[in-house]
């Protein structure tokens, strides 16, 4: 068996997520409760979850990749180097170095664009279009926030709940682990981390998950700690249920909101952690905080080249307020404590 | 009748600075095949502990400490865990005291009693479905078919109750323990989860371990009576025996103050004070720091087991005197 090249791994992946959204689609639609959520989520923040499917488009988009199609010698494209669909709306974009945005005319060295008025958000120093920059970006944010959620928050659940169930010398051990990750820098953790794996995406997203799970696991201890005592439990016990069926029959459908609320907010915090971990150079290729890093020193020249920054920080706050508005609408209509009027 | 259950000197503590405190101190009783007993005292006085401690399911970190719980002549004490787990909800069921909180909340009420079905036995989703609804029926829940899909907080509190005996009774266990099964419920529905709860007890033979305060449902469903004050038991006797002349001093406080019972225009009766904690029992006999009649030797000394007629069981130092007097006097 040949291992698989990672394009062929990155459409993979694209497919399974288009997969498991039309599978929850599916559940969602099945259950009551559910359903009724997502319509109240859907009414209160349309235009934010519309911001946050463009972008999970764009990402998409950017991670279904083929091989040839393109005549040899595009300016930019190795041979035989597999191009996304993004990358071939942009082919042959490449200038000799920055533009302003729709910018009709501009000289470099004597050379005027090729392109002339075609860069909506300019290019920069290389010549690169920055909208194209911005686009790829998206994908590789949100493959961050999901990547290191889908560790963080299983390892959260397994100690919190584990910890807030069964007690005694587990629960001892946890909250040794949660102090003495608490009692370290975070950001200086994330670097060790990040060297000793490494540099590369998947060490990013794991260091970031073991820095990151500390919060959702106090929460899921605390309220596994409240549901161990409810009656339904204890009713269980008394039918005869194992306790490791308690907890996933009982326990971790009850923690469901909890999950998917700080699923939510976790994301965007993600997204933005890595920016800075861009900026201290340890961050992954092609991300926004690569971008801002890059332009922070074309800030001094003059005339100042703005549009490359101003891009890439507006598609990231885009980005980060429409999730936190909509992880702000999911916590009010998943929350059982934030009460919704009656109906 | 067959004896069934059979519980001796049933011991169930506490740790606490000052050791471990009892709350369930020496209790004994039997349960036969198809009866019911009724557990019968205030808050506090041990009767829940004791369902709890039949089943093993005691919170920590209580445990039982001492007796013997024999079903069928086994020793469920000395079982291991996972036997333990299939002698429960298959052959001792319990239902508690609040529907309301009794059933998971996000799982559809059919699904429910399903699960606990095949948790007991080999059969298949759908043959538990069928049963499921069947016994929804059985227990009256009106158009059962749609109810097998509801959530729980789409049920009322009488037809959750109805769902958790339905759950209790889906493997036909042998005991029900019933922790005060109406006490939550309506006065309307409360008489119909006891009809409801008699019809199926004939039906199906079921010994019932009825835990309440309320002596109403009691006399409605009880074949015999054990009245139980600050973790002991003071007095076992048949229904009518127990109700029509009570002999410890506490069982009469407790009939005194039915208001069915009181005399119109008076105060009602009542036994002055509360049940006292289990770090403030006193050494000799529990209720003497409220009982009336009480004598020098009560606060000293437990009280005997005396047995003033067959089948009937009392714990008092007063009991013992007036019917010592009576032997006495009818020897002279």
């Amino acid at each position: 068996m040949t291992t698989l090249e990672p394009y062929v791994w990155s459409n993979l992946v694209a497919g399974v997520l288009l997969l498991a959204f039309l599978g929850l689609a599916r559940l969602v639609r099945g259950q009551r409760l559910w359903r009724e959520a997502m319509g109240e989520l859907w009414g209160r923040r349309r235009l934010a979850i519309l911001v946050v499917a463009l972008y999970t488009l764009i990402a998409l988009l950017d991670s279904v990749a083929w091989k040839g199609g393109v005549p040899d010698g595009t300016v930019g494209v190795l041979p035989g180097a597999p191009l996304t669909l993004i990358d071939r709306l942009f082919l042959d974009t490449q200038e000799a170095s920055y533009s302003a945005p729709f910018a009709d005319i501009e000289f470099y060295g004597g050379n005027p664009l090729r392109i002339p008025g075609a860069h909506p958000f300019g290019t920069d120093i290389l010549g690169r279009d920055v909208l194209y920059m911005s686009l790829k970006g998206a994908r590789v944010a949100l493959l961050i926030g999901g990547l290191t959620s889908l560790i963080a928050i299983p390892l959260a659940l397994f100690f919190g709940v584990g910890a807030g169930y069964f007690g005694g010398r587990f629960d001892d051990f946890v909250f040794f682990l949660i102090s003495t990750l608490a009692s370290m820098p975070g950001i200086l953790l994330l670097i060790a981390l990040i060297m000793a794996m490494g540099r590369g995406t998947l060490s990013v997203c794991i260091a970031l998950a073991v820095t990151g799970w500390v919060g959702f696991c106090r929460i899921s201890r605390a309220e596994t700690l409240k549901l161990r005592e409810l009656d339904y439990i204890t009713a269980a016990r008394a039918l005869g249920v194992s306790e490791l069926r308690i907890v996933y029959r009982h326990i971790l459908p009850n923690l469901a909101h909890l999950i998917v609320i700080t699923f939510v907010l976790m994301f965007s915090g993600l997204v933005l952690s890595e920016a800075v971990l861009s900026w201290l150079g340890i961050g992954v290729d092609g991300s926004w905080g690569q971008m801002i890093d890059g332009a922070r020193d074309e800030l001094s020249r003059e005339p100042i080249i703005w549009w490359n920054i101003g891009a890439a920080g507006s598609v990231l706050f885009v980005l980060i307020l429409a999730v936190n508005a909509v992880g702000d609408a999911v916590r009010d209509v998943l929350d059982p404590r934030t009460l919704r009027g009656g109906k | 009748m067959s004896t069934l259950l059979t519980v001796r000197d049933l011991r169930t503590a506490f740790p606490s600075t000052d050791g471990p405190l009892p709350v369930v101190d020496g209790v004994s009783f039997d349960l036969s095949r198809g009866e019911v007993l009724a557990l019968v005292g205030e808050s506090g006085s041990g009767k829940s502990m004791t369902a709890l401690s039949i089943l093993r399911l005691v919170p920590k970190p209580g445990r039982v400490v001492a007796g013997e719980v024999k079903l069928a002549g086994e020793d469920l004490l000395l079982r291991s865990v996972s036997e333990m787990r299939r002698v429960r909800g298959h052959r001792i069921a319990m239902i508690f005291q609040e529907p309301m909180t009794c059933l998971n909340p996000v799982v559809r009420v059919g699904q429910q009693v399903v699960e606990a079905i095949r948790l007991h036995e080999d059969i298949t989703t759908a043959d538990a479905r069928a049963r499921t609804r069947e016994l929804f029926a059985e227990v009256g829940i009106p158009d059962p078919d749609a109810r097998l899909d509801a959530f729980p907080h789409q049920l009322s509190g009488g037809l959750k109750q109805r769902v958790i005996i339905a759950m209790a009774l889906s493997t036909r266990p042998e005991i029900l323990i019933a922790d005060e099964p109406t006490t939550a419920l309506d006065v309307t529905v409360q008489a119909q989860i006891l009809s409801l709860l008699r019809e199926l007890q004939q039906r199906r033979d079921t010994a019932i371990l009825l835990i309440t305060h309320d002596l109403g449902i009691v006399n409605e469903l009880a074949d015999r009576i054990a009245v139980m004050y600050a973790g002991r038991l003071v007095e076992v006797a048949a229904r009518e025996a127990l109700l029509s002349s009570p002999l410890h001093p506490y069982t009469q406080g407790l009939l005194r103050s039915i208001p069915a019972l009181a005399t119109r225009g008076e105060p009602l009766p009542e036994i002055e004070g509360v049940v006292p904690p289990p770090d403030q029992w006193p050494k000799g006999c529990r209720f003497s720091t409220r009982c009336t009649l009480r004598f020098e030797p009560c606060a000293d000394r437990f009280p005997q087991e005396i047995h003033p007629s067959p089948g009937r069981r009392v714990w008092c130092h007063e009991v013992e005197r007036s019917a010592g007097a009576g032997v006495e006097e009818g020897r002279s």
